[in-house]
């Protein structure tokens, strides 16, 4: 691939040389609305004919409430301060969950990747335990911690701790070999190679997992508040509907697309800053 | 003593080396009882079948693999390993993806532990000896093919080794970039004042380049055999002589 191929997608929309002539506008906000519409295109008509069937009663709007109703359910929650303190209280039990996984997993799956003898003695147990579903053990983990902070965290750690810990594992694995040789020849030595080479090239792959746990995080979170909690997003939308507040319920599962969105988001971009040489795919 | 140490520096002696790998359970010799000696500044280029193990004596002269028998002494002191004296160039460029060119070609000097400001300057006069001046800040990602391999030489050269190992340098290039390489390779060769040897499965590149031709055996009741190419530089491939050296070399092989 040569330069020019690479640079350009980043001048599309504001190359500084463009016509000014009211033509070029209009074929230049065109352009625009043609590459909006068809990255957000089917996701605009799936709202629109929400709002649209629910409005007209084509389905039930006591289930399905138009997304007027619920945006404005959203805005009540937020304004008020309702939503918001289940919000703080969700955000701290995956936060905690979340940066703790980070901080077991990444450290020990660097070392478990690089001595074999460790990884060969500890990969069976670790995929017994990746195969049991954490909701399986939450009642277990309910058991020793109670049905408090405490294991709501450590369920949402179980959870998050292992695509992290297994992906940071594969990316020091498949790190390139002949990579790791070339630095031996010019007489690296093994903490060398590990910070120069091993860690860099594990990165994208320590981001995947990163990605993976962040979604698992918040998964794991509805769950556990769904089951003996008094505040909370996942508390909010089981609460809702026993109240029959569907507006307000449907509020709070966009509060949690919106959440994963934006976790999402914010790695997609960290990833960009530390790995601009590699294509991130968002 | 005095007269070694006067001698120009990155001189080979290969001693009755042996190298043998166990395949499907049964003993396959690949090197046996080799004997040579590669002058300081000499173009040694290594030919053979493959299955010859011409790369595998490549490197145990980088000190990447430990003969079975004998003894490989460079300037006189015998090889245990890498060693700063040596670089190699492998027929892949393994360049680092997360550095760019300069990052790359650093990369030697600073795990040597030079200073980053020395080790730019030095890289930057590298980068543009191999054509690459205006492309210091590119990643690799960014690189043709022959480029790459480039920067890959350029990176080796700046760690201003006595002897270069090169193993099938250009071999997965295309022919038009391959000839240009080979011109840059004799040309850097002859700037740099250093020894190489090359091991390759072309033949018209191993005239072009070598002072001396090894010809590894393919099969057991074959010897080894070293062929001068005693051509002017720099050379001409069209030139009779050079053709009728690569003609030689070609009934070596039994291809002519």
């Amino acid at each position: 691939m040569s330069l020019q191929q690479i640079e350009r997608p980043f001048f599309v929309g504001r190359e500084p040389h463009r016509q000014k002539s009211v033509a070029g506008l209009v074929r230049q906000a065109s352009e625009a609305a043609g590459s909006f519409l068809s990255r957000y295109g089917v996701l605009l008509g799936f709202l629109t004919l929400w709002q649209v069937a629910s409005s007209l009663g084509w389905i039930n709007a006591a289930v399905f409430p138009p997304l007027g109703t619920i945006v404005a359910a959203l805005w009540d929650g937020l304004v008020d301060g309702a939503l918001l303190d289940d919000i703080a209280i969700s955000l701290q039990r995956s936060g905690t969950a979340f940066v703790a996984a980070v901080l077991v997993a990444i450290p020990l799956g660097l070392f478990m990747g690089q001595v074999r003898a460790v990884e060969r003695a500890l990969d069976p147990i670790l995929q017994v335990f990746r195969q049991t579903s954490a909701l399986a053990l939450y009642p277990v983990f309910i058991l020793l911690l109670g049905l408090g902070e405490a294991s709501k965290v450590f369920v949402i750690f179980w959870a998050t701790l292992f695509p992290l810990l297994l992906n940071t594992i594969g990316g020091v694995k498949e790190v390139d070999k002949k990579l790791i040789e070339m630095a031996r020849v010019y007489g690296a030595s093994r903490l060398t190679v590990f910070r120069r080479v091993v860690l860099p090239g594990a990165v994208p792959s320590i981001f995947v997992g990163l990605r993976l746990s962040a979604t698992t995080a918040l998964l794991l979170l509805i769950a556990s508040e769904m089951i003996g909690a008094n505040k909370g997003v996942g508390f909010q939308v089981m609460n809702a509907q026993y109240n029959f507040q569907i507006p307000l319920m449907f509020a709070a599962i966009l509060l949690l697309a919106a959440l994963g969105l934006i976790a999402n988001f914010a790695l997609v971009a960290l990833q960009r800053r530390l790995c601009r040489w590699s294509e991130v795919i968002g | 003593m005095t007269i070694a140490q006067s001698a120009q520096r990155g001189e080979v002696s290969i001693r009755d080396l042996s190298k043998s790998f166990a395949i499907n359970g049964r003993s396959i010799n690949v090197l046996k009882s080799l004997n040579l000696d590669v002058k300081p500044g000499e173009c040694l280029v290594i030919v053979g079948a493959s299955g010859s193990g011409k790369t595998t004596l490549l490197r145990v002269l980088a000190g990447l693999e430990q003969a079975d028998g004998g003894r490989v002494l460079i300037d006189g002191a015998p090889v245990r390993g890498v060693g700063a004296e040596r670089a190699v160039i492998f027929q892949e460029p393994r360049l680092l993806p997360w550095l760019t060119v300069l990052g790359n070609v650093t990369f030697g000097l600073e795990v040597r532990g030079i200073a980053r400001a020395e080790a730019e300057e030095r890289a930057r006069g590298y980068i543009r000896l191999v054509g690459l001046g205006d492309f210091a800040d590119a990643y690799p990602r960014q690189l043709s093919g022959g480029m790459a391999q480039r920067v890959g030489i350029a990176r080796a050269l700046t760690v201003q080794p006595e002897i270069l190992l090169l193993d099938e340098p250009l071999g997965a290039l295309d022919a038009m970039t391959k000839i240009t390489m080979q011109e840059e390779l004799a040309r850097i060769w002859h700037e740099e004042n250093v020894t190489m040897v090359v091991v390759t499965h072309d033949l018209e590149e191993a005239v072009y380049l070598a002072d001396r031709v090894l010809i590894l055996p393919k099969e057991k009741g074959d010897t080894t055999r070293l062929i001068d190419v005693d051509l002017p530089r720099p050379r001409d491939r069209s030139e009779i002589r050079f053709v009728r050296h690569r003609e030689a070399l070609l009934r070596e092989f039994g291809l002519h």
